[in-house]
């Protein structure tokens, strides 16, 4: 199996094939973190530019340290807000980036599609991370090698995904990369938080959090964000938390023992998930953040890496 | 000065006609319609044979965004863009800046359309002022002035006091109101329809129901008031049920249907190429097969292009921040023959009459005939024409169109306005 993308856009494009070499290929770069002097030349006189229209920390420094860690230039570039607020649009600041000859630039925006936008304007190898609630491919790819290191395999897994999955990149993202490796996948959530017709990508649907969580292998859960309640989509954080955060009680009577508890974080600490699930034995929380690096490793040396250095 | 069009296939829906004849003008009117006409010495004649003739087309549901938005579209450009696209009239929504809510903004638009006008032009005035949804706009003179019908297209009158009012205060004018059918609180920030495919690309849907419960309401207002209520760009298979039970029912409602909701289902935004976003959305194959039947059994009255001219920089970007509103004028005829008339799925004389005679008979248009004593506006196609869609071609100002490259059988060939062939 060669890789043969220009792009890393979403998961759905992808085959079985291609997203178990994405995942082998981490798993391969994961002891890199472990050495000493933390430094291969494979991307050595690369330059990678991190896009970033959205406030990261987490995947802003993942993508920035793998590409560190390879030999590329990373540069970080960072605009709050829209595009239109600066006055230039996002358009034309990535035509002017494309014009300083980047060979990979990762874009985070706030619109669905603007990976694919990028990637049909400008010359350069375009990945996506996070593109609205559309996808985010190298997160579902982490939450992917996560799982087969706990696991073993994906053979006839179940995993429960809960929260606000109409608003949720990560949701589709891991709900076509599962599908694809055979992972069984139920979404939860009140229904004004499950999008219309989602049973068409495969999944189940629940709407009690006793009836998801219970015999599934995998509990990932989504962060809720406050505006939520504003839009009527829930009366209150209160209640949320009341019939769908995830307490150690809920976890002992309703989930098996050897359940993982995953995030894609940032964790809403007592709303989505109880401190105590959060940081118990059942959570991979900060495995999920390690092998993001790994992940993003992986994407970039298949993206801009020669063939010859491949490992 | 007289223009004898010989030879050609005239279909003439309003006439019962539909046959090769010639077609006699003079002084900017329909003369005589028949064949082998004799030929009055010094008349031009444009040889049609194999071409089809029809009363002139047009197209109801236009922005030509003049005044206010010149650098999307004028007058002088739009009407360019009527002509080329086989229109000879159109009528123009109020929301331009100022909107077209009082008697100036009407007198503007009309001497632009006297000065520079390629096709005949009706305004629409405002139902509120601004379009704001709050107060009537002065609805009394807009009509005295000449607008046709009133809507704040763009907008949907979310008051329905308010709407009731506006047909009431309307009726001893015999214009329609035309509504947006959209309520706002159900499609909140929508880039497209509600369905499989906003779920897979992540962008807020509008649901079907978002338009259907407007056009409930709507049609209920007029049962109500006696009002004639016309629902623009309607694309929803609920929708259709709803002003065909209103139409059993003898309630005065009318709907029209864009060339963009016969052809194009919500699959096209997978591209995320703004050119697919519209409002209301492109919907799913159920509702194109549905407005589809409906404008073929008349349910529908009337193709409108929606002509909504915007500036590539308000096209090129994130999709859910761009505007909503493709181009038609100049791609809506060909269209129409090449992928509903060629394969059979609506009769010639069908599209024709959804063209000409049934908007004009809508908005008590002149036209619309080939009578005598009719205004001389003609539309010719050449129905083995083969075009492929070119935007840097177009005579509008502006390209945003999903339609680029697609390969036409069929399509405009002359457009006689007022007696005159439209040079362009």
């Amino acid at each position: 199996m060669r890789w043969t993308r220009k792009h890393l856009l979403t998961m759905r494009e992808l085959d079985a094939s291609e997203i178990v070499l994405l995942v082998d290929t981490a798993a391969s770069l994961q002891e890199i973190a472990t050495r000493e002097i933390k430094k291969v030349p494979a991307l050595r006189g690369k330059t990678i530019v991190n896009l970033f229209y959205e406030p990261s920390t987490r995947t802003r420094t993942s993508f920035e340290i793998a590409g560190k860690w390879l030999s590329a230039d990373v540069i970080n570039f960072s605009a709050s807000g829209s595009s239109t607020t600066k006055g230039e649009s996002f358009i034309d600041t990535a035509k002017n980036i494309a014009a300083m000859s980047p060979d990979v630039v990762i874009v985070r925006h706030s619109s669905a599609g603007a990976a694919e936008l990028l990637a049909r304007t400008l010359p350069c190898s375009i990945v996506n991370a996070g593109d609205g609630a559309h996808e985010h491919p190298t997160q579902a790819l982490l939450d992917l090698l996560t799982i087969r290191e706990k696991k073993a395999h994906f053979d006839g897994l179940h995993v429960a995904i809960v929260g606000d999955i109409a608003h949720s990149r990560v949701a589709r993202s891991d709900i076509h990369g599962m599908r694809k490796l055979g992972v069984t996948v139920t979404v939860a959530g009140p229904p004004t938080l499950i999008p219309p017709f989602v049973q068409e990508l495969g999944v189940k649907v629940s709407y009690r959090l006793e009836d998801a969580i219970r015999d599934v292998d995998v509990i990932m859960l989504l962060r809720l964000q406050h505006e939520r309640m504003t839009n009527g989509l829930i009366p209150s954080l209160r209640e949320y938390s009341r019939y769908w955060g995830l307490t150690l009680d809920k976890l002992a009577k309703h989930a098996r023992p050897d359940v993982l508890i995953m995030h894609p974080g940032p964790v809403n600490r007592g709303i989505e998930l109880a401190p105590e699930v959060a940081d118990g034995p059942y959570s991979v929380i900060l495995d999920q953040v390690a092998k993001g690096v790994a992940v993003r490793m992986g994407v970039l040396l298949l993206l801009a890496g020669s063939k010859a250095d491949a490992p | 000065m007289s223009l004898v069009v010989t030879r050609g296939r005239v279909i003439d829906p309003a006439n019962a006609t539909d046959g090769v004849q010639d077609v006699l003008i003079a002084d900017g009117k329909i003369e005589r319609v028949g064949a082998r006409l004799p030929v009055p010495a010094g008349a031009e004649v444009v040889d049609a044979a194999g071409k089809i003739v029809c009363p002139g087309f047009i197209d109801i549901h236009v922005h030509l965004r003049e005044p206010g938005h010149e650098y999307k579209e004028t007058v002088a450009t739009g009407t360019r863009a009527a002509a080329a696209g086989g229109f000879t009239a159109v009528a123009c929504m109020a929301n331009t800046s100022p909107v077209n809510d009082n008697r100036s903004v009407t007198d503007y638009i009309l001497a632009k359309a006297q000065d520079e006008g390629a096709a005949r032009v009706h305004p629409i005035g405002a139902v509120t002022r601004g379009l704001l949804g709050e107060e009537l706009a002065e609805l009394a003179e807009l009509a005295e002035a000449g607008c046709v019908a009133f809507s704040d297209d763009g907008k949907c009158v979310m008051n329905a006091g308010l709407y009731r009012h506006a047909m009431e205060y309307t009726l001893p004018f015999g214009v329609p109101v035309i509504s947006h059918a959209e309520d706002t609180t159900l499609c909140h920030g929508y880039a497209m329809n509600e369905g499989v495919v906003s779920t897979q690309l992540g962008l807020p849907g509008a649901p079907a129901a978002a338009e259907e419960v407007m056009v409930a309401r709507d049609i209920l207002l007029a049962e109500l008031t006696g009002a004639h209520v016309h629902i623009a760009h309607l694309s929803t298979a609920g929708a259709v049920r709803l002003v065909r039970d209103g139409k059993a029912r003898g309630v005065r409602v009318t709907a029209e249907v864009t060339p963009h909701h016969l052809l194009l289902t919500e699959e096209a935004v997978r591209t995320f190429d703004a050119n697919t976003k519209m409002a209301p959305p492109l919907r799913t194959k159920r509702d194109t097969e549905a407005v589809l039947e409906a404008l073929a059994d008349g349910t529908i009255d009337c193709i409108a292009t929606d002509h909504a001219p915007h500036a590539l920089a308000e096209k090129e970007g994130e999709f859910d921040h761009a505007a909503f509103g493709i181009v038609g004028l100049e791609t809506a005829v060909a269209l129409l023959l090449d992928r509903l008339v060629r394969p059979g799925l609506l009769p010639l004389a069908t599209l024709v009459s959804r063209l000409s005679r049934d908007p004009a008979r809508l908005l008590n248009l002149p036209g619309g005939s080939l009578a005598p004593g009719a205004p001389a506006d003609v539309t010719i196609l050449d129905p083995d024409r083969e075009v492929t869609v070119d935007p840097a071609r177009f005579r509008s100002k502006s390209r945003n169109t999903p339609f680029a490259g697609w390969t036409l059988t069929g399509g405009p060939w002359m457009t006689i306005v007022g007696g005159k062939v439209v040079r362009l």
